[in-house]
C-alpha cells in the first residue's frame, strides 16, 4: 500500500464540501464564456445565470416510501451546496435542468425547513425549473433558450451554431491511472454539446462508455472529471468502463 | 458424553478426525430410540451447507440398518419449498441446516410452537462461527430457542482453539460460560511439518511461491492424494497453471476456489471423495467441510500468516487420530522462510493463535430485531433481557440496544422525518409490532449476514454458454475486448459483458490478467509475529534456516542490527536522491497502513517532505525528500489522534465496511445475484449516503457499528495502539550510510502495492491528466477542446 500525502488533507468527500479555492475551467463555445466549476455546475457570467442538473431532491423520503429508511439528509445537503456555489457566482438566474424533484410528490415530502430554504431562494432569483421525466409538471417549460443556447432536460438535436445544455444521464467517468483506476462524475463536452453530472447528494451515476452517452458523442467529445478542486480533463476515448456501483 | 446424558450443555473440543460430529447425534438416537415424539427433537447447525448434507447421509446408514423410526432432513437456501412446507406441518426429528436458515425458521410466526418440543441442539465448527457476524446472529437466535425450548442443551464441537473459555461463554446459555461442560478430546499425533525451499535462489519479495511449482509437483507424486493451500483465488490460479506447466506426466491435477461454480466445485469434491484426483491447488474453501480420508499430504504455499489457520489446515490431511498427519510449507519469500519456522515452532510447542472476542455487531442486532418483530410482538424490556444472554451482547449498553431499536423502527434520526414510514410500532402495553406484510417481507428477502461484494458470471462462448464461477465487477471493468485472463485454470479471452455475465472463449494469448479479490489476505497473526520477532533475535534457531537465508540475517547483524524482542527497530538511509525509513514493526499490513498516514502526517509537520510510503507484512518502509529528524518524537504514543478518526473516515475500508452494515442491518436492499432489479426499487450508493450521514448525524448506530467493524477488523487499530505503547523509550534507530540487506524486501515491494485514499487518487488524477495533455499538445489531434485545456 502506498499513499501519497498532499499539502491539503481532504476534510469530507469530494462532492459534499466546496473549496474556495477551487478553480473553475472558462470554456469558449459560439462565442460565450462560460466557467465550468468542478461542483458540477456551470456559470454563464454574460447571463449571470447558473446552471444546474438533477437535483433529485427527496430521493431519500421517495426510498423511505418503498420501505428504505436512509438518511433524510440529501436535500438539506443538496442545497447546502448549491447555497455555496450562489454565494461564490451571485448568479440572478439559476436554471435548473429538471429532475429537480426525485418525484412530482417530492416537494410535500419536504421538511419545513427545507421548503423554506427553496422558498427564499425562488424568492431571491429567477429560478427556472426546468420538467425532467422525474418530476414533469404541466407548469414548467421542457427547455429554455437565451441567444443560441438551448437549456433541457435530455439531450436532443442540436442545430449547427448553436450549443446544448442537458443533464438526465448522471454521466460519471473512470480513468485508469498508473496505480489505479479512479470513477468520478464528470461532465461531458464536445463543440456543440454539453451533459451536467447530476448535482443531488444521492444520485449514482451512468458510465459514459454507455451506449445513450456515448451515441451522444459519436464523433468523440471531452470528459471533464470532478476533482478536489479542479477540473480533469481527458478524452471521452479515455474513459473506462467503470464497475457498477455496490 | 456422560455431560450430556446428565442434561448439561458441553462444549467439546478435539482436533479433527476425532469423530466428534458423529458422537453429538448418539444421544439424540438413544433419546428418540426410546422415547419417540411427532415434534423437531435435534437441531444441527453448521456453517456449512456441505457439510449438513454429509452428515445426514452418514446418519441415515445406521438409522436405517437398527431400522428406528427416525426421520433426519437437510434444509437451507437450496431446499424446494415444497420440501419446505412439508417441513413445517410435519417437523423432522432431526433437522440438519445452517445459522440462516434457522434464523429464517425463527423469524416466522409459528417459530414458538415449531420448537416447543427441543431437546437438543448441536453446533458444529463453532470455532468457524464464534467471533464472526454468523456467530453474532447465531448467538442471539440461540437465546432465543432457549426461551422457546428452554429443556433444549446445547453441544458445541469446535477444532482446537486459543481462548476456550472465550467459547465456552458463547455456547453458554446465559452467555457467561455457567452451566456448561468444557471436554477436551485427546490431542491427536504431532503433525510432521518440514519446510520446502527449492533448490532455487530464495526470492527477495513476492508473495506467489510459483518458482517451487517444479519441486512442489515432485512431492505431489511421492504421496497419495495432496491439497495444495494458497493464500488468494489469483494464486490459485497462478500455481495451478504453474503445476500444468511442468506436469509432463499429466497426473491428476485440479482446482477448486470460491469464484468457481459449485457444481465444478462438487465435480472435484467428489473425485477427491473417490480418490480420483493426486493434488488439488485451493483456498480457504477447503478449509472446513467434509472429511477425505484419502488426503495424505497437505501443502501450504506462501507464509501460513497464523498458527491457528494452518493447523486447521493441516487437520484436512489424515483424519485418524493414530496417524500423524504430513505437511510442507512452502515459502514463497525470505521474511516467509522466518515465519514458516515461526510457526513450525508453535505447532510443535501446541500454541495457538486467535483473537480474542470482540462484542456483537450492532447491524446483526438490528435484523435480529425485526426478525423478532416478525415472529411477533415482542416487549424491549424482555427482548433486552433476552439478548443480554448472548454472550457477544451479554455486556451490550441498555441504551444502545435501544438506539439499535429506535433505528429499525424508523431509521432512528435526530430529524423526525420518516414517523409516516415507520417499520414498527408500539401499543398501548409498550409491545413492539411490525407494521405490515412488506415490511415482513423485507426482512426475510434481506436475511443473512453474507454480504458480497457484486459480482458477475462468468460463461463460456456466449449468453447461455456454460457457467465457469463468478468474477468480481471490479475485475471484469478493467478487461477490455481481446484481454486474456486466467480463471478456472483456464486461459481466456475476454469477449465483452452482457447483462449479468461475463462472456469469454477459450484460448487467450499473452501476459495474463488475474482476477483479484477484495480482502483476499489475511494479515499476520500476534502470535506469529512475535514468534518470528523471538526467531530474529535468537541466533541458535538459525540452523533451521536454509543458507541464503542465514546469511542474509548475518549480514544484517554486520551492517545495522537485528530487529528485538522489546525494541523497536528504524533504519534510515539515502538513496537515489531519497531519504527513506524503515521501521520493523512486525504488526500486520493493515496496521502497517494506518500507520504509514499517520506517520506521513506528522513528517509533514515536521518538515521532512514524505513523498510517500510502502507496507508489508513486517516492515513499514517511508520514503521523503529530506532526512527523517526525530525519530523518537515521530513514534511518539498521540499518533492516535484527530488525524486517524479523518484518514479512517475517508478510507475506502470504512466505505466498504459501511456498505456491509448497510446490507446487514436492513437499510438498503440487498441485491440478489442472478436477480433482476426491481425497476421501481430505488438504489442509492452507500458511498454517498455515508457521505451525508457523516455530516449530519455523525453518531447514528449505522456509524458506530461501522467504525468497531473497523476497528477491530479492518484496520487493526488495536495493534498499532499496543505497539506505541510497547516502544515508548525502546527505539533503536540506526542511521545507515546505504540499504540495509533486511530492508532490501520492502523496497522491491514498491510500486507493487495498489495505491489508495482519495487525496492519492487526486494526485493520481492530476499526472494522468497532465500525461494525456502532454500526448494531446500537437493542436492538430484534437483541436475543439485546445481552449478549455489551455485554460486549466
Amino acid at each position: 500500500m502506498i499513499h501519497k500525502p498532499t499539502p491539503h488533507p481532504w476534510r469530507c468527500g469530494p462532492r459534499c464540501e466546496i473549496d474556495q479555492s477551487m478553480n473553475a475551467a472558462p470554456l469558449h463555445r459560439a462565442g460565450h464564456r462560460f466557467l465550468f466549476d468542478p461542483a458540477g455546475v456551470v456559470f454563464w457570467p454574460a447571463q449571470k445565470t447558473l446552471i444546474v442538473a438533477d437535483l433529485h431532491l427527496e430521493k431519500a423520503s421517495a426510498g423511505a416510501v418503498r420501505g428504505q429508511l436512509v438518511p433524510p439528509y440529501d436535500s438539506r445537503t443538496t442545497l447546502d451546496r448549491l447555497a455555496r456555489l450562489v454565494r461564490r457566482y451571485a448568479p440572478e438566474t439559476i436554471i435548473a435542468l429538471g429532475d429537480s424533484f426525485h418525484d412530482t410528490a417530492g416537494r410535500s415530502r419536504m421538511a419545513a425547513e427545507d421548503e423554506a430554504r427553496l422558498a427564499r431562494l425562488e424568492a431571491a432569483h429567477k429560478v427556472v425549473w426546468i420538467a425532467g421525466n422525474h418530476d414533469p409538471q404541466a407548469s414548467s417549460p421542457s427547455e429554455w433558450m437565451i441567444d443560441t443556447v438551448t437549456l433541457r432536460h435530455q439531450a436532443a438535436r442540436v442545430t449547427p451554431g448553436s450549443i446544448e445544455f442537458s443533464g438526465h444521464f448522471h454521466p460519471k467517468a473512470s480513468i485508469i491511472t498508473r496505480a489505479a483506476r479512479i470513477t468520478r462524475p464528470c461532465f461531458v463536452v464536445d463543440h456543440q454539446r454539453v451533459v451536467l453530472p447530476s448535482f443531488g447528494a444521492y444520485t449514482g451515476g451512468l458510465d459514459v462508455t454507455a451506449a445513450p452517452i456515448r451515441s451522444l458523442f459519436s464523433r468523440g467529445g471531452q470528459v471533464l472529471l470532478l476533482g478536489a478542486d479542479r477540473l480533469h480533463g481527458f478524452a471521452l476515448a479515455d474513459a473506462a468502463r467503470a464497475a457498477r456501483a455496490a | 458424553m456422560q455431560a450430556v446424558r446428565a442434561g448439561q450443555h458441553a462444549l467439546l473440543i478435539a482436533p479433527t478426525g476425532g469423530g466428534k460430529t458423529l458422537a453429538g447425534f448418539l444421544p439424540s438416537l438413544t433419546e428418540l430410540a426410546h422415547t419417540p415424539t411427532e415434534h423437531l427433537h435435534t437441531l444441527y447447525i453448521s456453517p456449512l451447507k456441505a457439510l449438513a448434507t454429509d452428515i445426514a447421509r452418514n446418519l441415515q446408514a445406521p438409522i436405517r440398518e437398527m431400522d428406528l423410526p427416525i426421520r433426519v432432513e437437510t434444509r437451507s437456501g437450496d431446499t424446494p419449498a415444497n420440501r419446505r412446507a412439508r417441513q413445517r406441518d410435519r417437523p423432522p426429528h432431526l433437522l440438519l441446516t445452517t445459522p440462516e436458515s434457522l434464523a429464517l425458521l425463527l423469524y416466522a410466526p409459528g417459530a414458538a410452537d415449531y420448537f416447543a418440543g427441543l431437546r437438543m441442539i448441536v453446533i458444529d465448527e463453532v470455532h468457524a462461527l464464534a467471533g464472526t457476524k454468523r456467530g453474532d446472529q447465531l448467538a442471539l437466535c440461540l437465546a432465543r430457542l432457549s426461551m422457546l425450548a428452554p429443556a433444549a442443551r446445547r453441544i458445541g464441537l469446535s477444532a482446537t482453539i486459543a481462548h476456550p473459555d472465550a467459547m465456552q461463554r458463547w455456547l453458554s446459555p446465559d452467555g457467561r460460560g455457567s452451566e456448561t461442560t468444557l471436554i477436551t478430546g485427546a490431542a491427536g499425533s504431532a503433525p510432521v511439518i518440514e519446510m520446502l525451499v527449492a533448490p532455487v535462489r530464495m526470492p527477495w519479495a513476492g508473495h506467489m511461491g510459483l518458482m517451487a511449482a517444479g519441486a512442489i509437483l515432485e512431492r505431489i507424486k511421492a504421496a497419495r492424494m495432496s491439497i495444495v493451500f494458497v493464500n488468494t483465488r489469483a494464486q490459485a490460479e497462478l500455481m495451478f497453471e504453474a503445476l500444468w506447466r511442468h506436469n509432463d506426466d499429466t497426473i491428476p491435477i485440479a482446482l477448486h476456489h470460491g469464484s468457481l461454480a459449485v457444481e465444478q466445485r462438487r465435480r472435484v469434491e467428489a473425485a477427491m471423495a473417490n480418490g480420483a484426483l493426486r493434488a488439488v491447488v485451493a483456498t480457504s474453501s477447503l478449509d472446513l467441510g467434509i472429511d477425505w480420508a484419502a488426503v495424505d499430504q497437505v501443502i501450504q504455499v506462501a507464509a501460513p500468516k497464523g498458527v491457528s489457520r494452518l493447523m486447521q489446515r493441516l487437520g484436512r490431511a489424515n483424519h485418524r487420530l493414530d496417524e500423524a498427519s504430513h505437511a510442507l510449507l512452502v515459502p514463497a519469500n525470505r521474511f516467509e522462510v522466518l515465519e514458516c519456522v515461526a510457526a513450525m515452532a508453535s505447532a510443535a510447542a501446541g500454541e495457538l493463535d486467535g483473537e480474542p472476542p470482540r462484542p456483537g455487531a450492532l447491524d446483526v442486532l438490528a435484523q435480529h430485531i425485526l426478525g423478532c418483530a416478525c415472529a411477533g410482538p415482542f416487549h424491549p424490556d424482555a427482548l433486552f433481557a433476552e439478548i443480554s444472554r448472548a454472550a457477544p451482547y451479554a455486556d451490550l449498553a441498555r441504551t444502545d440496544f435501544d438506539d439499535v431499536l429506535r433505528y429499525v423502527e424508523d431509521g432512528g434520526y435526530a430529524l423526525a422525518a420518516y414517523e409516516r414510514y415507520r417499520k414498527l410500532f408500539r401499543d398501548a402495553a409498550g409491545l413492539v409490532h411490525v407494521m405490515n406484510q412488506k415490511v415482513v417481507r423485507q426482512c426475510r428477502m434481506n436475511l443473512g449476514t453474507i454480504v458480497e461484494a457484486p459480482t458477475l458470471k462468468l460463461r463460456l462462448g456466449h449468453e447461455r454458454g456454460p457457467m465457469l464461477g463468478e468474477v468480481e465487477e471490479y475485475f471484469a471493468a478493467m478487461l477490455r475486448p481481446g484481454d486474456t485472463f486466467l480463471f478456472a485454470g483456464r486461459r481466456l479471452n475476454f469477449v465483452g459483458l452482457r447483462e449479468t455475465s461475463l462472456i469469454a472463449v477459450d484460448g487467450g494469448v499473452g501476459e495474463p490478467k488475474i482476477p483479484a479479490y477484495m480482502g483476499g489476505r489475511m494479515p499476520l497473526s500476534t502470535h506469529l509475529a512475535d514468534r518470528v520477532r523471538a526467531l530474529l533475535q535468537r541466533r541458535a534457531d538459525w540452523d533451521q534456516l536454509p543458507a541464503p537465508v542465514r546469511e542474509w540475517l548475518e549480514m544484517q547483524a554486520l551492517r545495522s542490527e537485528l530487529p528485538g524482542e522489546a525494541n523497536l527497530l528504524v533504519e534510515s538511509f539515502p538513496r537515489g536522491g531519497r531519504w527513506y525509513l524503515v521501521a520493523y514493526c512486525f504488526e500486520g499490513r493493515q496496521a502497517h497502513q494506518a500507520l504509514g498516514m499517520l506517520l506521513t502526517r506528522r513528517m509533514e509537520r515536521f518538515g521532512d517532505q514524505p513523498l510517500g510510503f510502502v507496507a508489508t507484512d513486517y516492515v513499514l518502509g517511508i520514503w521523503s525528500a529530506r532526512p527523517p529528524q526525530d525519530i523518537a518524537r515521530l513514534f511518539a504514543p498521540d499518533l492516535l489522534g484527530d488525524d486517524l478518526e479523518e484518514w479512517l473516515a475517508e478510507s475506502a475500508m470504512l466505505k466498504r465496511s459501511f456498505r456491509a452494515v448497510a446490507v446487514i442491518a436492513g437499510l438498503i436492499e440487498r441485491l440478489h445475484p442472478g436477480g433482476e432489479r426491481n425497476r421501481r426499487q430505488i438504489t442509492i450508493n452507500t458511498d454517498l449516503i455515508y457521505d451525508v450521514l457523516r455530516k449530519h448525524e455523525p453518531d447514528h448506530i449505522l456509524l458506530r457499528a461501522t467504525r468497531a467493524d473497523a476497528a477491530h477488523g479492518l484496520v487493526d487499530l488495536s495493534r498499532i495502539a499496543g505497539m506505541l505503547n510497547r516502544i515508548q523509550g525502546r527505539i533503536t534507530h540506526r542511521a545507515l550510510p546505504r540499504v540495509s540487506p533486511l530492508a532490501v524486501p520492502v523496497l522491491l515491494e514498491i510500486g507493487r502495492e495498489p495505491i489508495s485514499g482519495l487525496s492519492a487518487e487526486e494526485a493520481l488524477l492530476n499526472e494522468a491528466a497532465a500525461l494525456v495533455a502532454e500526448c494531446f499538445n500537437d493542436p492538430q489531434a484534437d483541436p475543439a477542446p485546445l481552449a478549455l485545456r489551455a485554460a486549466m
